[in-house]
């Protein structure tokens, strides 16, 4: 008798579900993502939350003084009577508002000199280029310590500048992915038929790079947030009274002999911040880019 | 060869020209002008002696003559005077230069001898729970801020143990001489070493597991398996060199990270090197060395870059310039 091998039919996942299911098997990035949307909710709802008014000055009660936990004040206050929790709920609020602005604006940057240069070659391929390999041998950190210090400006031309001088890994990305995709017969087909460039870029092409683009954007939001948070602990970044982890971090290099919870509150906080962003990254990039698992 | 060198260094003409004209020009738009550096309080009130400092700076030129004038004078070596100190700026900078490369060349190195072997235990020990603990340590180095770091270490090895000092070089009320005073420096290094070297050290770690493991999956590796060569020489000297060439071109490409590091870590341990002196020129807005010091990190990056590729020529026979 012969015998037959029955295959079981099974559904045919989805690309998405693909995905999910590879995503998934990352713990440490599923668990980075529920923390990083706890935080996204504390930080909307930061004002609501927060027991007392993040900026409200309390000095009778501080003496000039950290002040340590209590029931009342759980994170303790700093030396000018200022709730620390809710100060720090704040700051991480502004850490998120920084990194996912700034990367969504070097994202529109990095995105648009990438597809050009990549889809239309030539002279235009070689000027983007030269210009990308100027911005990555620009000293970012010290210009923007530069214009922070000496223009001051706020929070706006900080995300700006953030932005302005970190697009070119994107570009780079976008750019090689659109160099190869162009050799593929449905762009060739698109192009003979006479679809626009702009239409061939945005419609056909950057969906396909999309998946290196959001793990790249993923990654870069950590560097942001680091930068800010440096920018602010040299005095040059948010001024003050607003808080921001890192003028909190800068404001309690004076009370680190007397005061612990005035420096680990905040480091902890951006540590954990960048921490859950660097593991969705790596998640996502397992997910997405199955070239890039090692 | 030469030829490649000199065309490169043709190339970093213009860039550091676009980077000079972009801090001139920030510092430009900048609310108030270098004459309030000069002007004596004393005097500071009369209109008429505001304008003469002004004239004797030249700064009723127009924007474009006074740059001219700033690169003349920079490519003819004149730095100009720092508004603070009053002292040239080629000094200024001259003095600071050396303990920075001290601080950032031990730190490479010690970084570079630190991250090879643990990105090399990775790779061969690769899905253990060693790689794993590995792996999420590095991420967590690259996580952690420099500036906390450096808190952190002066709260644990300077404040509680009291092992190491908090800040400075040297030890200022001693007046140590010969190998003492070497020591001294030695002892004053190791904080701020370490705090330039965690990062560096959780990156380069793990970009050498999978340069490793990229070789590793090589034909030539087969080869020299299947003809019988033992295991330790194949890693050695098939594997593990070839898998070093990457990393040739990723210290070059962390000379921006080692300059944005110095920044915080001379300020936060009060390390007398150009980092410190770039964020104090900035804050006292002292003009002429914001200029010099943005010009030397520029220049730093480019020359990092170049040795970087320089190197890969060097270490690996496939790559030619032409």
């Amino acid at each position: 008798m012969s015998s037959v091998n029955i295959v079981p039919l099974t559904k045919p996942r989805s690309q998405r579900g693909v995905i999910w299911r590879q995503f998934r098997r990352h713990k440490l990035a599923v668990a980075s993502a529920i923390v990083l949307i706890l935080l996204a909710f504390v930080s909307v709802f930061a004002e609501q939350i927060a027991p007392h008014d993040p900026n409200a000055i309390n000095s009778s009660y501080s003496h000039g003084k950290p002040q340590p936990p209590t029931a009342e004040y759980p994170l303790g206050t700093d030396n000018f009577g200022r709730d620390y929790l809710a100060r720090t709920m704040v700051g991480m609020r502004l850490s998120l508002i920084v990194g996912v602005t700034a990367v969504a604006f070097q994202l529109v940057i990095g995105i648009s000199i990438g597809a050009l240069a990549g889809y239309f070659g030539g002279w235009i391929d070689n000027l983007l280029m030269r210009i990308t390999d100027i911005f990555l041998s620009v000293p970012a950190f010290l210009l923007l310590l530069i214009m922070a210090g000496i223009l001051g400006g706020g929070l706006l031309s900080l995300i700006v500048a953030i932005g302005a001088l970190n697009w070119m890994t994107v570009a780079r990305l976008v750019r090689a992915d659109i160099l190869s995709l162009k050799e593929r017969e449905f762009v060739v087909a698109g192009r003979s038929i006479g679809v626009p460039a702009w239409r061939m870029i945005v419609v056909y092409l950057l969906p396909n790079a999309a998946a290196s683009i959001i793990v790249s954007a993923t990654l870069a939001v950590p560097s942001a947030i680091l930068t800010e948070s440096a920018l602010s602990f040299l005095g040059l970044g948010v001024p003050p009274p607003n808080a921001s982890l890192g003028n909190m971090l800068g404001e309690a290099q004076q009370w680190i002999r007397t005061s612990w919870w005035i420096w680990i509150v905040p480091g902890v906080a951006i540590s954990m911040i960048v921490l859950a962003f660097n593991f969705v990254g790596d998640g996502l990039r397992d997910a997405l880019d199955p070239q890039l698992r090692d | 060869m030469s030829r490649y060198l000199a065309r490169r260094l043709l190339q970093a003409i213009p860039l550091l020209l676009v980077i000079s004209l972009l801090t001139f020009a920030i510092i430009e738009i900048a609310p108030g002008d270098a004459a309030q550096m000069y002007i004596d309080p004393n005097k500071g009130t009369d209109p008429a002696y505001i304008e003469r400092v002004r004239l004797s700076l030249g700064l009723e030129q127009p924007v474009y003559v006074r740059y001219l004038g700033w690169l003349k004078e920079t490519l003819s070596g004149d730095l100009g005077f720092s508004f603070r100190t009053r002292r040239p700026v080629a000094l200024e900078v001259g003095d600071r230069l050396p303990n920075t490369l001290l601080l950032s060349g031990v730190s490479l190195i010690l970084s570079f001898v630190i991250a090879i072997p643990i990105g090399v235990i990775s790779a061969l020990k690769r899905y253990t729970l060693l790689d794993y603990v590995l792996s999420t340590a590095a991420l967590a180095g690259i996580s952690v801020p420099i500036f906390w770091v450096a808190l952190l270490l002066i709260q644990v090895f300077a404040i509680q143990l009291g092992w190491l000092p908090a800040s400075g070089m040297s030890n200022v009320r001693e007046s140590y001489t010969g190998w003492l005073a070497n020591l001294d420096i030695l002892r004053h290094m190791i904080l701020p070493t370490v705090t330039l070297s965690l990062a560096q050290i959780a990156g380069w770690s793990r970009y050498q597991r999978s340069a490793l493991l990229e070789v590793l999956g090589q034909d030539y590796i087969r080869t020299a398996q299947g003809k019988g060569l033992r295991e330790r020489r194949v890693l050695l000297v098939h594997a593990l060199r070839n898998s070093l060439i990457p990393m040739v071109t990723l210290i070059g490409v962390s000379v921006p990270t080692v300059v944005t590091g110095a920044f915080l870590t001379e300020t936060i341990f009060s390390w007398p090197g150009i980092g410190r002196l770039g964020v104090d020129a900035v804050t006292g807005r002292d003009y002429p060395v914001i200029m010099a010091v943005t010009m030397l990190s520029a220049l730093m990056i480019v020359v990092g870059n170049l040795l970087a590729d320089i190197a890969y020529a060097w270490v690996d026979p496939r790559i030619r310039y032409e």
